[in-house]
């Protein structure tokens, strides 16, 4: 039980930290200091204790965006395990409400920014969807290999780590889904170079844009459920790439965080790395990312 | 060609009488214009005012001609209330045509898309371009704007107020999906009426009007001023001071140019070049604080010369910082020509053609990128670029690459002349105080600001009093060019093409 409470407090607290690290990375390459590794808890706290404006032409839809999108999040980071421990929620065919979770979250998402009449934020919806719609099957060859080699339909057992990257026939399998599920991670948390956290440019934004109407601790829903997505995708990833276990359990929850950690460290460096794509080849990476699972599930196949 | 032999030749910052500026017919004028320009000649100016016997309005235009580096410069006087509009046949008048329907309430007959340009009441009570009622005042940005209808086809306005802390400009894209059919830019936000404070002077508040004109554009823009006034008083500059305005403008050309190359960077989410040329900028800066004790020049260019001068150990210091400043922007700048991801925004994003810039009459980087050979300083030199030579800088495809690459060019060629006149520096007079400026004449001044031509026109009164004082900001030419870049872009590219002219606000709204 107490590692049940364990993964809840690790799921509703750490997430921030990793935005804080990804900040701090990219400061460093650019020669800065940068924001304290805890300033996006200070801006969440901050926006938690601010007033709200509503614009008039929304609806209750406007108002259900940040906390569905926050809701599904949260109960799509109960399906998955957190280092070598087992998932809360667990049952054959999870990954499928895990998949279709993010799917509710980004439909509330689209409808509440449709639902300010806005053409930024129509536009915003419009890439984010198209995006997305072509990040979900690539998410689902991923799972498609790592179902096949573990033999089963849940997430704790898929990714419990029976099948460790660099031995075996099924490495060069893994090393497609490792970097597919990478750009899934990027695109769907609108990391550089598909999206621009941090720009102020409204027309190139895909996902911002849809959260400029959003003020206060609605703002606040939003920004925190963007950092857990983050952490729930990247937990993912990481037990791909790293499926390590320590021999006692608090060492193993004190991997996993070093872990998810220097996953922060890795999206500051890519970022910190490249430009943008220009948006009309975002589709193209996402269809490469497509290919590199399908390719995955081919191996598995011989 | 013959035509324009009517025309006055003139030089750049030299007085003449007025009187000795050709009365045209209107025919003569419009046919001798169109040939110029047809001929590679342009429009540095093109602006109306209210003729001395306070009858009408007469037409001036001041026409740049490269190959023989004289201006040219002709008026036509207008009865009536309209005149026949030339933009169909020479398109880079085209905002000065709707600009002097604005101010004196001429219609233009026969101009494409005459719409008021800063929403300002017009100079002539009861003369109105549109036939508005004289007790309503015109709403900013209130008028039609350029539609593209069907199904498919949506509209965006962005502005006047946005995210970031730019300066405010409305901009209505009509796309089909992420696709930009076209783009109109309504501006005017900015209008204080710098043209109006100005008549009648120049007096104590003249200086600090024009040094506001564009804030990034302090030193230029009173270089173009100061030489107007020297120019209409016979007055030589010491060669000290000419050195130190070298240096200024330059210097001015450095921290801008990076600063803009650092803000390409930013909008593509590229970091380390984004960060470090935002310092590199201040650095920049910091030099002309050196000179003048303001980072970005106030109070440094004087009539008949500079305020300040340096000393052997502030020459010492500014090279000292020339040479670390350079080496850092050359590191930072070389980031982004070898970075595979920022070559493939910036290529083939925003393309103006030659003919396109041509056509529209580009000025400064945005027209050599796109393969234009024009400078001013080349051109037309004028104070020290007339003993030192600065190569003009050009591209040829006319991109977002092209651009930013012309401004690493002028980067290189600035900062080695400025290392240079800082070692020519060998002290003197730094200021002659001009005599007060001669009645009844003229002066056109251009100068090369970092973001393009300045043309300041100054015409006395017999009081020796400016009767009309004229000023054309380089961007008031090139935001027609931002317009034409992203014809079939995508929209998601817009803030990089924005930011590839690099436009001023208020120096188009004055």
């Amino acid at each position: 039980m107490s590692q049940v409470f364990m993964h809840i407090f690790i799921l509703l607290l750490v997430p921030p930290l990793l935005l804080g690290v990804i900040g701090k990375t990219k400061a460093l390459f650019g020669g800065r200091k940068g924001p304290p590794l805890l300033q996006p808890y200070y801006d969440l706290i901050r926006l938690f204790q601010k007033g709200t404006v509503f614009s008039t032409t929304t609806t209750w839809v406007f108002r259900a965006g940040p906390v569905v999108g926050l809701a599904t999040t949260l109960l799509a980071g109960m399906l998955i395990p957190f280092g070598g421990h087992g998932a809360p929620v667990s049952f054959a065919g999870d990954m499928i409400l895990f998949a279709y979770l993010f799917a509710l979250g980004r439909f509330f998402t689209a409808s509440a920014a449709l639902d300010t009449g806005s053409a930024f934020e129509g536009m915003g919806a419009a890439r984010e969807v198209t995006f997305s719609c072509l990040a979900e099957p690539a998410l689902f060859f991923c799972f498609l290999v790592l179902a096949k080699l573990s033999a089963s339909l849940s997430l704790t057992t898929m990714l419990s780590g029976t099948c460790p990257l660099g031995t075996g026939v099924e490495a060069p399998a893994l090393v497609l889904v490792a970097a597919s599920l990478f750009v899934i991670l990027l695109v769907e948390n609108s990391r550089i170079p598909f999206d621009d956290p941090n720009t102020h440019l409204e027309l190139t934004m895909i996902h911002e844009v849809m959260v400029l109407d959003h003020s206060g601790p609605a703002l606040g829903l939003i920004q925190y459920g963007a950092a857990m997505k983050l952490f729930v995708m990247g937990s993912v990833l990481l037990r791909v790439v790293a499926p390590f276990a320590a021999p006692s359990a608090w060492a193993d929850w004190g991997l996993f965080i070093l872990g998810m950690l220097a996953l922060a460290v890795v999206i500051g460096v890519v970022e910190s790395a490249m430009a943008r794509f220009r948006m009309v080849f975002v589709p193209t990476f996402l269809v490469a990312a497509c290919l590199l699972s399908a390719f995955g599930v081919i191996l598995l196949l011989r | 060609m013959i035509s324009i032999l009517k025309w006055l030749p003139i030089h750049n910052g030299v007085r003449y009488p007025q009187a000795e500026i050709p009365c045209l017919d209107g025919e003569v004028f419009r046919s001798s214009l169109i040939d110029a320009v047809a001929d590679e000649a342009h429009v540095s100016a093109f602006f109306g005012r209210l003729s001395d016997a306070g009858d009408g309005v007469e037409l001036v235009a001041v026409v740049a001609c490269r190959d023989d580096g004289n201006f040219r410069v002709a008026r036509t006087r207008i009865t009536g209330e309209s005149f026949p509009s030339l933009t169909s046949a020479c398109p880079q008048v085209h905002l000065f045509e709707r600009e002097i329907a604005e101010q004196f309430g001429l219609r233009p007959e026969g101009h494409p898309w005459l719409k008021p340009v800063r929403f300002v009441k017009s100079l002539r009570p009861g003369h109105d371009a549109w036939g508005r009622a004289e007790n309503e005042p015109p709403q900013i940005g209130v008028t039609d704007f350029y539609r593209v209808e069907g199904e498919e086809v949506h509209e965006v306005a962005v502005g006047p107020v946005h995210a970031g802390i730019i300066e405010p400009g409305h901009f209505r894209f009509q796309c089909h999906g992420e696709q930009v059919f076209h783009l109109e830019i309504s501006l005017g936000y900015q209008h204080r009426g710098v043209e109006r404070m100005l008549r009648g002077g120049p007096d104590k508040r003249t200086l600090h009007v024009i040094e506001t004109l564009a804030g990034d554009t302090t030193i230029g823009h009173t270089v173009a001023y100061c030489r107007v006034l020297e120019g209409l008083s016979a007055c030589k500059v010491p060669s000290q001071a000419q050195g130190l305005r070298g240096v200024a403008q330059e210097l001015e050309r450095l921290a801008n140019h990076t600063g803009d190359l650092g803000a390409l960077a930013g909008d593509i989410g590229f970091l380390p070049t984004s960060a470090y040329c935002g310092r590199l900028r201040g650095d920049f800066l910091n030099m002309t604080a050196i000179l003048c004790g303001n980072r970005f020049g106030r109070g440094l260019v004087r009539p008949g010369g500079v305020a300040y001068d340096v000393d052997a150990a502030d020459l010492a210091d500014l090279l000292q910082r020339m040479d670390n400043t350079l080496r850092d922007v050359t590191n930072a700048v070389n980031l982004l020509w070898d970075s595979p991801s920022v070559m493939s925004r910036f290529e083939d994003t925003g393309r103006v053609t030659k003919e396109t810039a041509m056509e529209i009459g580009l000025v400064g980087p945005a027209a050599r990128a796109s393969g234009m050979e024009c400078d001013i300083r080349h051109d037309f030199p004028y104070g020290i670029y007339r003993f030192s030579q600065i190569p003009v800088s050009t591209g040829q495809t006319g991109d977002v690459f092209e651009r930013a690459y012309v401004r690493w060019l002028e980067i290189q060629r600035s900062g080695e002349f400025v290392r240079e006149q800082l070692k020519m520096l060998t002290g003197g007079a730094i200021r002659n105080v001009p005599e007060p400026a001669a009645p009844n004449s003229f002066v056109v001044s251009l100068v090369e600001g970092w973001r393009g031509e300045i043309c300041h026109v100054g015409m006395t009164d017999a009081a020796g009093r400016f009767a009309t004082y004229k000023v054309v900001d380089p961007s008031f030419h090139n935001w027609m060019g931002l317009s034409m870049s992203m014809r079939n872009q995508q929209i998601s590219d817009f803030p990089l093409c924005n930011k590839s002219f690099g436009l001023s606000y208020c120096g188009h709204d004055l």
